[in-house]
Protein backbone atom coordinates (compact mmCIF):
# COMPACT_ATOMS: atom_id res chain seq x y z
CA UNK A 1 0.00 0.00 0.00
CA UNK A 2 2.80 2.37 0.88
CA UNK A 3 5.70 0.14 1.89
CA UNK A 4 8.16 2.10 -0.28
CA UNK A 5 7.78 5.14 1.99
CA UNK A 6 10.02 3.57 4.68
CA UNK A 7 13.03 3.02 2.34
CA UNK A 8 12.32 6.42 0.75
CA UNK A 9 12.49 8.07 4.20
CA UNK A 10 15.77 6.23 4.86
CA UNK A 11 17.02 7.44 1.46
CA UNK A 12 16.36 11.07 2.47
CA UNK A 13 18.25 10.61 5.76
CA UNK A 14 21.17 8.77 4.12
CA UNK A 15 21.44 11.39 1.35
CA UNK A 16 21.52 14.21 3.90
CA UNK A 17 24.12 12.38 6.02
CA UNK A 18 26.22 11.69 2.91
CA UNK A 19 26.24 15.37 1.97
CA UNK A 20 27.50 16.30 5.45
CA UNK A 21 30.21 13.61 5.41
CA UNK A 22 31.22 14.55 1.84
CA UNK A 23 31.68 18.17 2.88
CA UNK A 24 33.74 17.07 5.87
CA UNK A 25 35.92 14.84 3.68
CA UNK A 26 36.44 17.63 1.18
CA UNK A 27 37.54 19.87 4.01
CA UNK A 28 40.07 17.31 5.09
CA UNK A 29 41.42 17.21 1.54
CA UNK A 30 40.61 13.55 1.18
CA UNK A 31 39.09 13.96 -2.26
CA UNK A 32 42.41 14.36 -3.99
CA UNK A 33 42.00 11.81 -6.74
CA UNK A 34 38.99 11.78 -9.02
CA UNK A 35 38.79 9.02 -11.57
CA UNK A 36 35.69 9.01 -13.75
CA UNK A 37 32.68 8.21 -11.59
CA UNK A 38 34.84 6.69 -8.89
CA UNK A 39 36.29 8.95 -6.28
CA UNK A 40 39.17 7.41 -4.48
CA UNK A 41 41.50 8.51 -1.77
CA UNK A 42 45.14 8.38 -2.72
CA UNK A 43 47.03 7.16 0.31
CA UNK A 44 50.38 6.19 -1.12
CA UNK A 45 51.44 5.14 -4.56
CA UNK A 46 49.41 2.07 -5.53
CA UNK A 47 47.29 2.21 -2.35
CA UNK A 48 43.63 3.05 -2.83
CA UNK A 49 40.59 3.21 -0.61
CA UNK A 50 37.10 4.46 -1.45
CA UNK A 51 36.06 7.26 0.86
CA UNK A 52 33.02 6.70 3.06
CA UNK A 53 30.78 9.27 1.36
CA UNK A 54 31.31 7.37 -1.91
CA UNK A 55 30.26 4.14 -0.19
CA UNK A 56 27.23 5.86 1.31
CA UNK A 57 26.20 6.78 -2.21
CA UNK A 58 25.77 3.06 -2.96
CA UNK A 59 23.20 2.84 -0.17
CA UNK A 60 21.35 6.01 -1.17
CA UNK A 61 21.31 4.87 -4.83
CA UNK A 62 19.82 1.48 -3.91
CA UNK A 63 17.20 3.11 -1.67
CA UNK A 64 16.23 5.83 -4.16
CA UNK A 65 16.23 3.43 -7.11
CA UNK A 66 14.01 0.91 -5.39
CA UNK A 67 11.69 3.54 -3.96
CA UNK A 68 11.15 5.20 -7.34
CA UNK A 69 10.28 1.95 -9.13
CA UNK A 70 8.07 0.78 -6.28
CA UNK A 71 6.28 4.12 -6.31
CA UNK A 72 5.61 3.46 -10.01
CA UNK A 73 4.21 0.03 -9.12
CA UNK A 74 1.94 1.55 -6.47
CA UNK A 75 0.77 4.15 -8.96
CA UNK A 76 0.07 1.29 -11.40
CA UNK A 77 -2.10 -0.43 -8.78
CA UNK A 78 -3.95 2.82 -8.03
CA UNK A 79 -2.51 3.08 -4.51
CA UNK A 80 -1.01 6.50 -5.19
CA UNK A 81 -3.01 9.41 -6.56
CA UNK A 82 -1.83 12.72 -7.95
CA UNK A 83 -3.99 14.63 -5.49
CA UNK A 84 -3.99 14.93 -1.68
CA UNK A 85 -3.77 12.78 0.43
CA UNK A 86 -1.77 11.10 -2.42
CA UNK A 87 -2.09 7.66 -0.82
CA UNK A 88 -5.54 6.22 -1.50
CA UNK A 89 -5.31 4.15 1.70
CA UNK A 90 -5.05 7.36 3.72
CA UNK A 91 -8.60 8.35 2.79
CA UNK A 92 -10.25 6.18 5.46
CA UNK A 93 -9.25 4.94 8.90
CA UNK A 94 -9.55 1.20 8.22
CA UNK A 95 -7.28 1.33 5.15
CA UNK A 96 -4.86 3.65 6.95
CA UNK A 97 -4.44 1.05 9.70
CA UNK A 98 -3.63 -1.66 7.13
CA UNK A 99 -1.24 0.71 5.35
CA UNK A 100 0.63 1.58 8.55
CA UNK A 101 0.87 -2.11 9.43
CA UNK A 102 2.32 -2.84 5.98
CA UNK A 103 4.81 0.00 6.32
CA UNK A 104 5.91 -1.34 9.71
CA UNK A 105 6.39 -4.90 8.45
CA UNK A 106 7.12 -4.99 4.70
CA UNK A 107 8.53 -1.45 4.45
CA UNK A 108 10.88 -1.87 7.40
CA UNK A 109 12.03 -5.27 6.12
CA UNK A 110 12.82 -3.70 2.74
CA UNK A 111 14.91 -0.98 4.37
CA UNK A 112 16.68 -3.56 6.56
CA UNK A 113 17.47 -5.88 3.62
CA UNK A 114 18.87 -3.03 1.52
CA UNK A 115 20.98 -1.78 4.42
CA UNK A 116 22.21 -5.34 5.11
CA UNK A 117 23.10 -5.75 1.41
CA UNK A 118 25.04 -2.50 1.62
CA UNK A 119 26.82 -3.86 4.70
CA UNK A 120 27.91 -6.91 2.70
CA UNK A 121 29.07 -4.60 -0.12
CA UNK A 122 31.16 -2.63 2.41
CA UNK A 123 32.79 -5.86 3.61
CA UNK A 124 33.56 -7.06 0.08
CA UNK A 125 34.87 -3.62 -0.90
CA UNK A 126 37.17 -3.52 2.16
CA UNK A 127 38.48 -7.01 1.38
CA UNK A 128 39.19 -6.02 -2.25
CA UNK A 129 40.94 -2.84 -1.13
CA UNK A 130 43.09 -4.78 1.32
CA UNK A 131 43.94 -7.31 -1.41
CA UNK A 132 44.89 -4.53 -3.85
CA UNK A 133 47.01 -2.78 -1.23
CA UNK A 134 48.69 -6.06 -0.29
CA UNK A 135 49.59 -6.70 -3.93
CA UNK A 136 50.90 -3.16 -4.29
CA UNK A 137 53.07 -3.38 -1.19
CA UNK A 138 53.39 -6.98 0.10
CA UNK A 139 55.99 -6.14 2.77
CA UNK A 140 53.95 -3.52 4.60
CA UNK A 141 50.74 -5.54 5.12
CA UNK B 1 7.01 -12.14 -12.55
CA UNK B 2 7.66 -8.48 -11.76
CA UNK B 3 10.54 -9.54 -9.49
CA UNK B 4 11.94 -11.98 -12.06
CA UNK B 5 11.82 -9.47 -14.91
CA UNK B 6 13.49 -6.79 -12.78
CA UNK B 7 16.22 -9.21 -11.62
CA UNK B 8 16.93 -10.18 -15.26
CA UNK B 9 17.09 -6.49 -16.22
CA UNK B 10 19.43 -5.77 -13.27
CA UNK B 11 21.74 -8.69 -14.16
CA UNK B 12 21.90 -7.73 -17.85
CA UNK B 13 22.65 -4.07 -17.07
CA UNK B 14 25.30 -5.09 -14.52
CA UNK B 15 27.00 -7.26 -17.15
CA UNK B 16 26.95 -4.39 -19.64
CA UNK B 17 28.31 -1.99 -17.00
CA UNK B 18 31.09 -4.40 -16.01
CA UNK B 19 32.12 -4.91 -19.63
CA UNK B 20 33.15 -1.26 -19.93
CA UNK B 21 34.07 -0.59 -16.27
CA UNK B 22 35.62 1.60 -14.94
CA UNK B 23 34.63 3.66 -18.00
CA UNK B 24 30.89 4.33 -17.75
CA UNK B 25 30.18 6.91 -20.43
CA UNK B 26 26.55 5.75 -20.71
CA UNK B 27 25.90 6.10 -16.97
CA UNK B 28 24.73 2.49 -16.80
CA UNK B 29 25.35 2.51 -13.04
CA UNK B 30 22.18 4.64 -12.76
CA UNK B 31 20.09 1.82 -14.24
CA UNK B 32 21.95 -0.77 -12.21
CA UNK B 33 21.11 0.85 -8.85
CA UNK B 34 17.52 1.43 -9.96
CA UNK B 35 16.88 -2.21 -10.90
CA UNK B 36 18.84 -3.81 -8.03
CA UNK B 37 17.13 -1.56 -5.47
CA UNK B 38 13.71 -2.49 -6.81
CA UNK B 39 14.67 -6.19 -7.05
CA UNK B 40 15.67 -6.30 -3.38
CA UNK B 41 12.46 -4.58 -2.34
CA UNK B 42 10.27 -6.88 -4.43
CA UNK B 43 12.17 -9.84 -3.01
CA UNK B 44 10.97 -8.81 0.46
CA UNK B 45 7.47 -8.37 -0.94
CA UNK B 46 7.69 -11.90 -2.40
CA UNK B 47 8.75 -13.37 0.96
CA UNK B 48 5.75 -11.79 2.71
CA UNK B 49 3.49 -13.02 -0.08
CA UNK B 50 4.93 -16.54 0.23
CA UNK B 51 4.33 -16.54 3.99
CA UNK B 52 0.71 -15.60 3.32
CA UNK B 53 -0.01 -17.87 0.32
CA UNK B 54 2.43 -20.76 0.83
CA UNK B 55 2.10 -23.25 -2.07
CA UNK B 56 -0.33 -21.04 -3.99
CA UNK B 57 2.53 -18.56 -4.39
CA UNK B 58 4.18 -20.86 -6.96
CA UNK B 59 0.99 -21.57 -8.89
CA UNK B 60 -0.41 -18.17 -9.83
CA UNK B 61 -3.40 -17.79 -12.12
CA UNK B 62 -2.50 -17.14 -15.77
CA UNK B 63 -4.28 -13.77 -15.72
CA UNK B 64 -2.23 -12.70 -12.68
CA UNK B 65 0.99 -13.81 -14.37
CA UNK B 66 0.19 -11.83 -17.52
CA UNK B 67 -0.70 -8.77 -15.44
CA UNK B 68 2.50 -9.08 -13.39
CA UNK B 69 4.62 -9.56 -16.53
CA UNK B 70 3.04 -6.49 -18.06
CA UNK B 71 3.85 -4.55 -14.88
CA UNK B 72 7.43 -5.90 -14.86
CA UNK B 73 8.03 -4.82 -18.44
CA UNK B 74 6.48 -1.43 -17.72
CA UNK B 75 8.78 -1.00 -14.72
CA UNK B 76 11.81 -1.82 -16.89
CA UNK B 77 10.58 0.64 -19.54
CA UNK B 78 10.00 3.32 -16.87
CA UNK B 79 13.56 2.76 -15.61
CA UNK B 80 14.90 3.10 -19.15
CA UNK B 81 12.99 6.35 -19.65
CA UNK B 82 14.45 7.75 -16.40
CA UNK B 83 17.93 6.63 -17.53
CA UNK B 84 17.57 8.36 -20.92
CA UNK B 85 16.38 11.57 -19.25
CA UNK B 86 19.33 11.67 -16.81
CA UNK B 87 21.71 10.74 -19.67
CA UNK B 88 20.52 13.69 -21.74
CA UNK B 89 20.55 16.04 -18.75
CA UNK B 90 24.06 15.01 -17.58
CA UNK B 91 25.34 14.52 -21.13
CA UNK B 92 28.54 12.73 -19.97
CA UNK B 93 30.06 12.63 -23.47
CA UNK B 94 29.27 16.33 -24.02
CA UNK B 95 27.49 15.48 -27.28
CA UNK B 96 24.65 17.95 -26.82
CA UNK B 97 27.03 20.74 -25.78
CA UNK B 98 29.23 20.10 -28.83
CA UNK B 99 26.19 20.05 -31.09
CA UNK B 100 24.79 23.30 -29.69
CA UNK B 101 28.22 24.95 -30.02
CA UNK B 102 28.47 23.81 -33.66
CA UNK B 103 25.00 25.22 -34.42
CA UNK B 104 25.99 28.46 -32.69
CA UNK B 105 29.20 28.75 -34.73
CA UNK B 106 27.36 28.03 -37.97
CA UNK B 107 24.75 30.71 -37.26
CA UNK B 108 27.52 33.19 -36.37
CA UNK B 109 29.34 32.44 -39.64
CA UNK B 110 26.16 33.07 -41.62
Amino acid sequence: MACFIVPAAEAVIVTAARKVIERKEKKENLLSVEEGNTTEVALEEGHVEHNFSHKMKWLSNLLWGGSVLLAFEHFWHGEISLFAPFLTAASNAADTKVMLNEMATVGTSMAVLITATWGVMLGVSKALENKANKEADPEEV
Amino acid sequence: MTLLITVFAAAIVTGMWYKNAPNDSLNLNFLMWLYWGASLMWFVDAIFEYVELRDAFFTPAVADMINDSFLGLSVVAFGLVLWVIQLLVKDPKGVLVKKSNTVKKESEQK
